[in-house]
């Protein structure tokens, strides 16, 4: 088995079967490096020209200049300066930005930890409880169906469940529990987090549920026999075990939700700021330097997150 | 189908089905000119950009009956179309815009202006346009990017709005209308006759604006002129310290829970209003049909303070030349003869050449829409379905009274850079 093949192995064992003696009977030699470049040639090129190349122009035109109808290619930090306007002059209040950044971070977290919380116990139950392949296939396919509409229905659709005149309000009225409609069901934070929660458990579900199989059922049994209780397996066997699963189902949440702005808009009823609702707001008025200036900045905050996230967890080595 | 005959060895009897099948074919086709081979002329498509205001199956069905042009509408949002005048100027011919984007589309020199010469009925084009007056001689507000303010080029490659007529016309008139808050009387209960009511408390978390900037703010300042806070110079062309005054009192109402939702788009607004989430809102006249037709009341609220108005038309893109150019012409002619402003007519919009609309629409119809009349029969939108039962009368009346009462137009401010700005902080408050 040459290198290439080792490498394969590691990131999907058992995808190969028999493919090792298959590929050791020819004789052909090529440099084991040169196969590594091979195979990642392909996706490198497409993830230089469509999104690193863009990305160099993004910051560039963030340093240019603008008028109403077009961009001045002249070197000014006006899309920066005007999107920190007022920071230090309304301290201790915070400024537009800082706000907004700060309404997107509470956002990111709560939909990072109960997506977090959800996933991982629907991984859990879908890779330890469910024995069978075809039931666990069929299952995972099912936490799919959210996906078979669009984003814009699933979020409508939420509206005459949540309204002030929804199913779940007129509910609670004629059960007697409330007199009142409750306002906060819709438009608010909560159904924003809702929706989002909704949209995104499944990003979550996919990777942890793909460390957790992975986990060598015969460690279980080990710390079973050394009297771990069930617990203390959770904590010191599966959660280590299926970090790198947690990280990168995190990853996934964490920059779809910082760049959001339809879900934000459409079940915050636009009231809430977003740092991708900005982006949109620039764009939208022909301001396309302050808009790559704010992309570069909520680049720059997101891959700090991931930065950090990746401190935790080695995922290059975990993989 | 004539390469066929080239061949050697084709059998006399497929020589003749081939033939005849092509003499059917240019005999259907009227193509028939004498020439043995005929290649169908270049068929004559004109790409059209622009939002679904003007857009209708049956419009670009009967211009290709009528004209023989086939229409490729590319639709996007008022924000999309002006982006992409401005980034893909060569990936349209003809232009349906508004007025108040001009300002930004002009100087970038994307747009060919039209010549008025070439436009048959330009002489009957609305005074709304060209005088800022009704035809009845009412005088219109002309706050913000007012149509006569924009509509004349000093030169064909001119970037400079003329003062006075010229035969250059940035945008040939088509569409307009006045909008105004709409309501659902069935929930408020009372006659509603002010924008100041928008931010009454009585509606607390039962109101809505729309969240377009450069429409929002104009709606927000006709808001704070009513509720006698403020009156403005110009409510198109506010100062820096005017936008901090309008954007102060929208946040303060914000945040003490005045607005249920901002809205973005038609379908929004539609949906805020049927379901009963708000009860007063920014809106627009097909909107406001829209819900009604859901059977839901829904009042399109003439208010004291006067409409806010918009317009668009017609311009090409700098690119369209020769063949090309004739048949956009050919094709806005087509336009304002009379079908599609019926058509617009009877959506609620209003058409630039009254004379033409009326003549295609019956005259119940025109009382209806135009005089604000009582209808004598049941009111039918383009598509057949029923609008109003016999008897309704038109939201704000009359065309004089509803285009004679306007007190603004959308606008793209000189400070407009520093309003979106603003505006953020709002949605961020």
């Amino acid at each position: 088995m040459d290198m290439s093949e080792d490498i394969l192995q590691q990131a999907a064992p058992g995808l190969l079967p028999g493919s090792g003696t298959a590929r050791a009977a020819k004789p052909t030699r090529l440099s084991p490096s040169f196969i590594s470049w091979l195979q990642a040639g392909p996706m490198m090129l497409v993830f230089l020209a469509f999104f690193l190349i863009p990305l160099v122009f993004v910051v560039i035109v963030s340093f240019w200049d603008y008028n109403e109808y077009q961009l001045l290619p002249a070197f000014s930090g006006r899309g920066y300066t005007d999107t920190f306007e007022g920071c230090i002059a309304q301290l201790p209040d915070l400024c537009t930005i800082g706000k907004t950044y700060l309404k997107t971070l509470k956002l990111c977290f709560l939909v990072w930890a109960i997506t977090l919380f959800i996933g991982f116990w629907v991984a859990y139950f879908l890779a330890f409880h469910v024995k069978s392949k075809t039931w666990q296939m069929g299952l995972s396919l099912l936490c799919t169906i959210p996906f078979w509409t669009s984003n814009v229905i699933r979020m409508i659709a939420w509206i005459p469940l949540l309204g002030r005149n929804g199913l779940v309000n007129s509910g609670l009225v004629k059960t007697g529990l409330i007199n009142h409609p409750i306002e906060w069901l819709l438009f608010s934070e909560f159904s924003v987090v809702l929706a989002l929660v909704h949209l995104f458990t499944f990003f979550m579900v996919v990777p942890i549920f793909n460390s957790m199989v992975r986990i060598d059922k015969s460690l279980i049994e080990a710390a079973y026999d050394a009297g771990a209780t069930g617990f203390q397996t959770l904590v010191n066997v599966i959660i280590p075990l299926a970090k790198p699963g947690i990280v990168i189902g995190s990853i996934f949440v964490i920059t779809i939700v910082m760049g959001d702005f339809i879900t934000i808009g459409v079940m915050g009823g636009q009231q809430i700021a977003a740092a991708g609702k900005i982006i949109e707001t620039r764009v939208n008025a022909l301001q396309f330097p302050a808009a790559a200036a704010n992309a570069v900045i909520l680049l720059v905050i997101t891959f700090l997150i991931i930065t950090m996230m990746s401190r935790i967890v080695d995922i290059k080595k975990e993989l | 189908m004539t390469e066929t005959t080239r061949k050697t060895g084709v059998s006399r009897r497929t020589l003749l089905k081939g033939t005849a099948g092509f003499a059917g074919l240019a005999a259907g086709s009227g193509a028939i000119t004498g020439f043995p081979y005929v290649k169908s002329a270049d068929a004559k498509v004109l790409r059209y950009l622009g939002t679904a205001v003007n857009e209708g199956d049956d419009i670009s069905k009967q211009c290709l009956k009528d004209t023989g042009i086939k229409i490729e509408y590319i639709t996007a949002t008022t924000d999309d179309v002006t982006k992409r005048v401005m980034t893909q100027p060569n990936s349209f011919d003809v232009l349906d815009t508004e007025y108040f984007s001009l300002k930004k589309i002009v100087p970038s020199g994307n747009i060919l202006a039209l010549d008025a010469r070439k436009i048959k009925e330009f002489g009957n084009i609305t005074p709304v346009f060209t005088k800022g007056e009704t035809p009845g001689g009412k005088k219109i507000g002309g706050q913000g990017t007012a149509p006569w303010k924009v509509l004349y080029l000093e030169g064909k490659d001119s970037k400079k709005f003329a003062t006075s007529a010229t035969e250059f016309v940035t945008l040939i008139p088509t569409v307009y209308n006045a909008d105004t808050l709409g309501i659902r009387p069935d929930l408020i209960k009372r006659p509603i006759g002010s924008w100041s009511e928008l931010l009454n408390p009585e509606f607390k978390g039962k109101a809505s604006i729309l969240n377009i900037p450069s429409i929002g703010i104009m709606d927000a300042a006709m808001v704070v002129e009513a509720t006698g806070k403020y009156k403005y110079a110009d409510k198109g062309n506010m100062t820096k310290e005017e936008i901090d005054l309008t954007m102060k009192v929208m946040t303060e109402a914000k945040k003490a829970g005045q607005f249920r939702a901002f809205w973005k788009d038609f379908n929004e607004s539609v949906n805020l209003m049927a379901s009963g989430e708000t009860v007063i809102q920014s809106m627009w006249s097909p909107a406001v049909t829209k819900v009604r037709s859901m059977g839901i009341p829904c009042t399109f609220q003439p208010l004291k303070e006067g409409y806010r108005s918009w317009a668009s038309g017609f311009c090409v893109s700098k690119g369209v030349s020769g063949a090309k150019l004739e048949w956009a012409y050919e094709f806005v002619n087509w336009f304002l003869s009379g079908y599609a402003g019926a058509y617009l007519n009877r959506q609620g919009y209003y058409s630039a050449v009254l004379s033409t609309a009326k003549a295609h629409m019956e005259p119940y119809e025109w009382a209806y829409w135009m005089e604000g009349k009582p209808a004598e029969k049941d009111i039918k939108a383009p598509d057949g379905s029923l609008l109003e039962k016999a008897g309704a009368v038109r939201d704000g009346g009359s065309y004089e009274d509803r285009m004679g009462g306007v007190a603004c137009w959308n606008a793209v401010m000189d400070e407009n850079d520093y309003m979106v700005r603003k505006w953020n902080e709002f949605i961020a408050a």
